[in-house]
């Protein structure tokens, strides 16, 4: 019984480490940050969420900030047919009704330019979206390892 | 197969020319040495590593000819340690073929050439890499002989300036795969489905 307790107990911080619940604001739903480790502060970081949008109407994310970084953008990776990768900035992209933003490896991400610091692997920094509609929500972002591809790790 | 091969090729001086044209033509359509993808047959495809002139330098200072690459398979693809997203996951998806693949890697050459030769020092490229499979070598050079490095590749590479002075670098972002004996055997594209890099590099390891 002892043993299944603290195997709970161990499952219960994991899990409350890893996977924080889905933060809602108004209408949206912010979940699955996180952000990679990042080698020193010359080079910027990279970090990815996903808002869903549970109302009826479509909204859109345009600002962010965060202390870690002096010029947080939101970029988009595209590779052409001839194979070519290229990163483009999104500028207040929408959350369309019912459905969702989504930042991932190869697609959408949270450029932060400029770090102020190093982002340590285990750690975790503060990140404002600021929607249209919805307002502003502060989340918290856990530092994963460089080599990490999702949330999930 | 190699006896009839010798046979056909090598059938004496008398039939040299009748039979040597025959066994040549067998040879080139039907035989092993019928034509594998290459630069000859398409230019979009990258040379054979042996008919590289480019020499770089690797994370650890050292200077490295391309052609010094045969002998050994080779996967190689191009990057740049500023951008914090395309080259992370690759790195981290190499690193996973690589440890997936265990000992039978250790005969691969695993070239990480940099897009961006300004920001990417040597001791940039090493810093970099730590984190990532032991056997992935950094390479860096002069622009010069980047620009040569991705014409023998077939990459394109583009400085693109952003915000402030700053820049990024548009790059192909496919992973290279060639032989052992320097001919170019496969491309692992950005697009497809990545369970299938594997079995590609295993075939590249297999094939002389």
């Amino acid at each position: 019984m002892k043993l299944s307790i603290s195997a709970l107990l161990a499952f219960t911080l994991c899990a409350g480490v890893v996977q924080a619940d889905p933060i809602r604001q108004g209408n949206l739903e912010v979940d699955g940050a996180w952000a990679r480790a990042s080698i020193g502060a010359s080079r910027p970081g990279g970090a990815y969420f996903t808002v869903r949008n549970l109302g009826n109407e479509a909204d859109r994310l345009i600002g962010l900030s965060s202390p870690v970084s002096a010029m947080p953008m939101l970029h988009e990776t595209t590779v052409s047919e001839e194979g070519v990768s290229r990163m483009a900035h999104v500028e207040a992209p929408e959350i369309p009704a019912g459905g969702a933003l989504v930042l991932e490896p190869g697609g959408m991400h949270l450029m932060l330019m400029e770090l102020t610091g190093p982002l340590e692997e285990g750690g975790t920094f503060p990140l404002t979206l600021i929607f249209e509609t919805a307002g502003e929500v502060t989340i918290e972002v856990p530092v994963l390892s460089i080599r990490a591809t999702g949330p999930e790790e | 197969m190699s006896l009839t091969r010798r046979l056909v090729l090598g059938g004496g001086a008398v039939t040299a020319l009748g039979a040597g044209t025959l066994g040549l033509g067998w040879w080139r359509v039907d035989g092993p040495g019928a034509a594998r993808p290459s630069s000859a047959t398409d230019p979009a495809l990258p040379l054979p590593l042996g008919d590289m002139t480019v020499t770089l330098t690797d994370h650890q200072g050292r200077r490295v000819a391309a052609a010094d690459w045969v002998g050994r398979p080779t996967v190689a693809f191009f990057g740049f340690t500023w951008c914090p997203e395309v080259c992370p996951t690759t790195l981290s998806d190499i690193s996973v073929w690589l440890e997936e693949l265990g000992a039978e890697a250790d005969s691969l050459n695993v070239a990480f050439i940099t897009a961006d030769p300004e920001r990417d020092t040597p001791k940039a490229l090493a810093e970099y890499l730590t984190p990532f499979d032991p056997r992935i070598v950094g390479y860096t050079g002069t622009p010069e002989e980047i620009a040569e490095t991705a014409a023998a590749f077939r990459v394109r590479i583009e400085k693109r300036p952003v915000n402030q002075g700053d820049y990024t670098v548009d790059h192909t972002a496919g992973v290279f795969l060639f032989r052992a004996d320097g001919s170019f055997g496969t491309i692992i594209d950005y697009h497809e489905d990545r369970t299938f890099a594997v079995p590609k590099i295993r075939r590249i390891l297999n094939q002389a």
